[in-house]
């Protein structure tokens, strides 16, 4: 790896070791141990029934689905996947928990020891993060508080509890809130890519905890020193999670200036991230809380995963961004960055852009046009490249009708942009555009022109200044619009040459 | 093998049950006693028996993802001792810390 | 035709030939139970109306030729443990009184899918935890052979009603020995069969690795009637059992030529009441004169079953009755006046104030919604699974599990059941063994084992004291040896009439 060194490019006097614990909602239809739908914003208590909401006597029953997402999302991240796994409940009393524990994974998670790799396509960090583990578990349903009323009652949805969520728990192998941040960027594009989960964090499909720590060298002692370890809650955004890193690094700092507390020296603090006010704040820990007494689950019996059910995820999977953003750059010999730009952007925008470079043929101008134009109006828009009216056909004519001269690339626009209004075909604007092709002999007559009317830049240009030929563009663009300017202007020297 | 108070105390605060001075009393000879004869099991050389949490041997069993009915909310709600006829309502989680 | 006379069996049929209606005979039930549960306490809940109701639309469908279930027309009462959406499930606690489950549980869906007749619940331990009836927040239930003990537990209300007439037929859940215990102290046939044999959906948990639902008859015969309706795999119970589930009343009429029952000697070691030992002594010898052959077993870690089920039920049990915490459903405490009451924090010198509201409402509210024993069982399971303690006991207890299956495999490779006695002493006193908790859990010391090792077990009368209690008999066969576990049963039947008995009721 390129540049993989604990001091990364800060200048800080301390390394920020950081360790995310990512929750993702995995993409069924149905909910984790019940029939119930998981669809995101039904009206309170509608998707519930006896198992999720705990009442007496109910029982679950695994979702092969959940099981087969969370494994193809475990083989994406190079985790090992267990032969032999097994449920547990986590007993804790929370009243969006209804049967007072949570159905959850603990000793023999399905998979383990995985990696995922971020490199930064500017080079300014590479980063291989080790993942510990990645197991499943159940939601839990919604608490709404009425933070202003203070005593009053807190309102509980269940219809979120019992959704199948995965937990992918990293190593503390992060080394600042910018790596955190696109690392979390990378892991949400490959499980979207994979089909595992949508990842959407304002719809709480996407949860992150971060861990932190700050490594301190202390040349006169030879040694390091390590600040307590604090856990993070409450980002809603990635956005959150590299301030609330940043704010968190420079609080430690602080802290550790002021008190020299080294970690093991107090318990694991947590803090919540306040996002208006920019800080992290300590919140409240119950003295018995992670006594979550784990016990086999006795109402499910155990999975086995078998090397075919392994080999059938894998065939499931499709290509990862990794390996497509390599694939992209040596079948369409484009540079890196513009693969990354493409991958970033989502399957459906790459098979885009795919269909747009065979039907032109050259990677390098399906690249320029894709990122100019189509992304660029696709970002003013909105709405995804699914539904975007101008089709990679369209993009193709229009960039045909360049390459043979038709029209220069800004006129090429101008109809890319008549096409994405009227819906019209790339024809039919061009011909209502009044744009003709200019005939090689109407254009010989309107060079020949134009080299009359100004025997000053044919002297310039006779004189060996090329560059005054631009004058005699601007000018046969006046006559008439259609004229090609390369094409003008290669003419026009070349007949000034013959004089 | 005999338990504290503290013990007994913790316990409850974990089980979620309220314990007055007596009942603490009372429960810790009572569960003293009972943990004593369970002890018994430390006679017994387990170190090569592994655990048996489950009386089947079976595996693998799943459901399709396909939706079924769910509850209407009114009988979701039915034996909520109080809701709003959309959520069931609990007294604050959060509250004034109380340390005694 | 007196209904209340017949068995199971012969209801069926007698209804289905039109000689008796299905309204005379739920009726008759019914006016039983009128007359006897104020002394015997066997029912929580009796639903009279919906009983001739569903009676009356048997009768209708079988005048119109419809066609009828299997069960047609049998009054059955039902464990309070088991869901059902008509009546309410209590499982005699306080904390669920009056609650009105949306769902019925599997084994309901079956018995009405099969046009039994639904005629109430039945009392029980609280939450199935006790071996005498005692347990109940809605009072004891009591032994109709003698109205001043204990008819045995936690189904003590289904073992009663049965022994009393007021049902010909009752279900039962067994988690240590709840079906057997009591079928032996009211001198009933209670059938616990392998664990997963008959689906849990809709069976209030206790401990869910331990629990079985099964039926409790006046015989063996009326056991393998209900079992061909309440047995099989259902999707909805992980681990329910799949496959088909035999016809287990074409199955009993076979003799036992060859049977090889077991005899473990320590089941008559100190602890076991003289008169039981002879009683089950002469029933070993019956069987012996049925054709079957008595052989030596042993059981070695057999006298751990009580110290390993006491650790294994209470650690699950303490998970599976988190949920009664009055967030969503059952009992809650009425808000206190400042929350400084009685106890949530977590030391013992000052039970303060607890954390928050939602604190002191559910500590308050399982503190007055379970019983002692309950609440017992929750803090001795919190305890064995809390931090620290885990390895030595929730663990322990689950090695020692194994061995004690173990032993039971071993067994069965040399015999084809183990016989025994189901229960150390004939029905005892209530209020007896009130006061000493771990006296009270010896009672299950020849069941629990059953239970701990998934297999399947029987109970039935084999004898009388001379006082005139009932003396239990316990056949245990390996998993899904039901077939075997009747058919030894039902011929014992056919050459004894112990089970002919009835209590003369003072009502
Ligand atoms: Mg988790
Ligand atoms: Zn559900």
């Amino acid at each position: 790896m390129s540049k993989q060194s604990d001091t990364a490019a800060s200048a800080e006097p301390f390394t920020t070791v950081i360790g995310l614990e990512v929750h993702v909602q995995l993409l069924t239809q149905t909910k984790l141990f019940c029939g119930c739908s998981t669809k995101f914003g039904a009206p309170p208590n509608t998707q519930v029934c006896p198992t999720c909401l705990g009442l007496p006597g109910s029982l679950p029953v695994m979702n092969r689905r959940a099981f087969e997402l969370a494994v193809r999302a475990a083989l994406a991240l190079n985790c090992q996947i267990a032969g032999f796994t097994k449920w547990d409940r986590k007993n804790y009393f929370y009243p969006d928990l209804p049967k007072g524990y949570q159905i959850s994974q603990y000793d023999l998670p399905f998979s383990s020891d995985g990696w995922l790799e971020v490199v930064d396509p500017k080079g300014a960090f590479s980063r291989k993060v080790g993942i510990i583990r990645v197991h499943l578990e159940e939601d839990a349903g919604k608490s709404m508080h009425d933070e202003a009323a203070g005593t009053g009652d807190t309102r509980i949805d269940l219809n979120r509890a019992g959704t199948p969520l995965c937990e992918i728990v990293s190593q503390p192998d992060l080394r600042s809130p910018q790596e955190a941040r696109a690392w979390l960027n990378e892991l949400k594009l490959l499980l979207v890519y994979l089909g595992v989960s949508d990842c959407n964090m304002q719809e709480g499909s996407l949860r992150v905890d971060a861990n932190v720590n700050l490594h301190i060298p202390l040349a006169s002692e030879g040694r390091v020193a390590k600040t307590p370890i604090v856990e993070i809650k409450n980002m809603n955004s990635f956005r959150s999670v590299e301030r609330a890193l940043t704010y968190e690094a420079a609080r430690q700092w602080e802290e550790w200036q002021a008190t020299k507390v080294e970690m093991g020296k107090m318990p694991k603090q947590t803090r919540g991230w306040d996002d208006p006010a920019g800080i992290t704040r300590p919140q409240r820990q119950k003295e018995e809380s992670s006594d979550y007494r784990y016990f086999p689950e006795p109402d499910l019996v155990p999975v086995t995963v078998s090397e075919a059910d392994v080999a059938a995820a894998k065939a499931a999977m499709g290509t990862p961004p990794t390996v497509l953003r390599t694939e992209l750059e040596s079948r369409w010999a484009i540079s890196a960055y513009d693969a990354d730009v493409l991958v970033n952007q989502g399957r459906d925008l790459v098979d885009y852009f795919e269909d747009l470079a065979r039907r032109v043929g050259e990677g390098k101008v399906a690249s320029n046009w894709m990122q100019q134009d189509v992304l660029r109006t696709l970002n003013e828009r909105g709405g995804t490249i699914a539904e975007f009216p101008v089709r990679p056909e369209h993009v193709a004519d229009i960039i045909g009708r360049v390459q043979k001269g038709d029209f220069d690339t800004s006129r090429g626009r101008e109809i890319f942009a008549e096409v994405l209004s009227s819906s019209k075909a790339v024809a039919d604007v061009v011909a209502a555009m009044g744009i003709a092709a200019v005939s090689d002999d109407d254009l010989v007559a309107l060079c020949r022109e134009l080299i009359e009317a100004n025997p000053k830049i044919v002297a310039d240009v006779k004189g060996g200044k090329e560059q005054a030929a631009a004058g005699l563009i601007g000018q046969a663009k006046k006559k008439n619009p259609n004229a090609n300017p390369g094409k003008v202007r290669q003419m026009c020297l070349d007949l000034i040459k013959g004089m | 093998m005999a338990l504290t108070r503290q013990d007994v105390a913790k316990v409850g605060l974990l089980a979620r049950l309220a314990l007055s001075g007596d009942d603490v009393d009372r429960m810790t000879g009572e569960l003293s006693k009972i943990v004593g004869f369970v002890s018994q099991l430390e006679e017994l050389d387990t170190a090569d028996v592994a655990p048996l949490a489950h009386p089947l041997d079976s595996q693998n069993v799943f459901r399709a993802d396909e939706p079924t009915p769910s509850l209407s909310t009114a009988a979701a709600l039915q034996s909520s001792p109080r809701h709003d006829d959309s959520c069931f309502l609990v007294p604050a989680v959060l509250g004034e810390t109380g340390a005694a | 035709m007196q209904p209340l006379e017949l068995s199971a069996t012969d209801i069926v049929t007698a209804i289905r030939r039109g000689e008796l209606s299905a309204v005379q005979v739920a009726e008759a039930f019914l006016d039983r139970i009128a007359k006897a549960n104020g002394s015997i306490n066997a029912f929580l809940h009796v639903d009279r109306d919906g009983a001739l109701a569903r009676a009356a639309d048997i009768d209708a469908r079988r005048k119109a030729g419809k066609p009828l279930g299997a069960l047609a027309g049998l009054p059955v009462a039902v464990k309070d443990a088991l869901c059902t959406i008509d009546q309410p499930t209590t499982c005699a606690s306080k904390m669920l009184a009056g609650y009105r489950p949306p769902y019925d549980a599997h084994v309901v869906t079956r018995l009405r899918e099969a046009d039994a007749v639904l005629v109430g619940k039945t009392n029980m331990d609280e939450f199935a935890m006790g071996g005498s009836n005692e347990n109940s927040a809605f009072g004891a239930v009591h032994n109709p052979w003698d109205l001043s003990r204990a008819p045995g537990g936690s189904s003590g209300g289904s073992a009663a009603c049965v022994a009393a007439d007021m049902a010909p037929v009752a279900i039962g859940s067994d988690t240590g020995g709840s079906i057997r215990q009591p079928a032996g102290l009211c001198g009933i046939t209670g059938l616990k069969p392998t664990y997963g044999r008959i689906s849990r959906r809709g069976l209030v948990a206790f401990a869910s690795s331990l629990d079985q639902i099964g039926p409790m008859t006046r015989s063996a015969a009326d056991c393998a009637l209900l079992m061909e309706t309440i047995a099989g795999h259902d999707p909805g119970d992980s681990t329910s059992i799949p496959g088909d589930v035999p016809a287990y009343t074409s199955l009993l009429d076979k003799p036992l030529t060859g049977l090889r029952i077991g005899r473990v000697a320590e089941h008559f070691g100190p602890g076991l009441d003289p008169e039981v030992a002879h009683g089950v002594e002469e029933a070993f010898a019956a069987f012996k004169a049925a054709g079957a052959t008595i052989h030596d077993v042993e059981l070695p870690h057999a006298k751990y079953g009580i110290a390993t089920y006491y650790l294994v039920a209470p650690c699950e049990a303490s998970s599976n009755l988190a949920r009664y915490d009055g967030a969503h459903y059952g009992h809650r405490a009425e808000p206190g006046k400042g929350h400084r009451a009685e106890s949530g924090k977590g030391s013992a010198s000052d039970f303060g104030a607890f954390e928050s509201p939602l604190v002191e409402m559910y500590c308050r509210s399982r503190a007055e919604g379970f019983g002692p024993e309950v609440k017992r069982r929750i803090m001795l399971g919190t305890y064995a699974l809390s931090a620290g303690y885990y390895d030595a006991f929730y663990a322990k207890a689950l090695r020692v599990r194994r061995l004690i299956r173990q032993d039971y495999l071993d067994a069965f490779q040399q015999v084809d059941l183990i016989g025994g006695p189901v229960s150390p002493t004939p029905a005892f006193k209530l209020g007896e063994k009130t006061s000493d908790p771990l006296a009270m859990y010896l009672v299950d010391m020849y069941t629990v084992g059953t239970n701990l090792a998934g297999i399947g077990g029987i109970s039935f009368p084999c004898g009388f004291t001379k006082g005139g209690l009932p003396i239990g008999f316990q056949l245990q066969g390996p998993a899904l040896s039901e077939p075997l576990l009747l058919r030894a049963a039902d011929r014992y039947q056919q050459l004894t009439d112990w089970h002919r008995r009835r209590p003369t009721l003072a009502t």
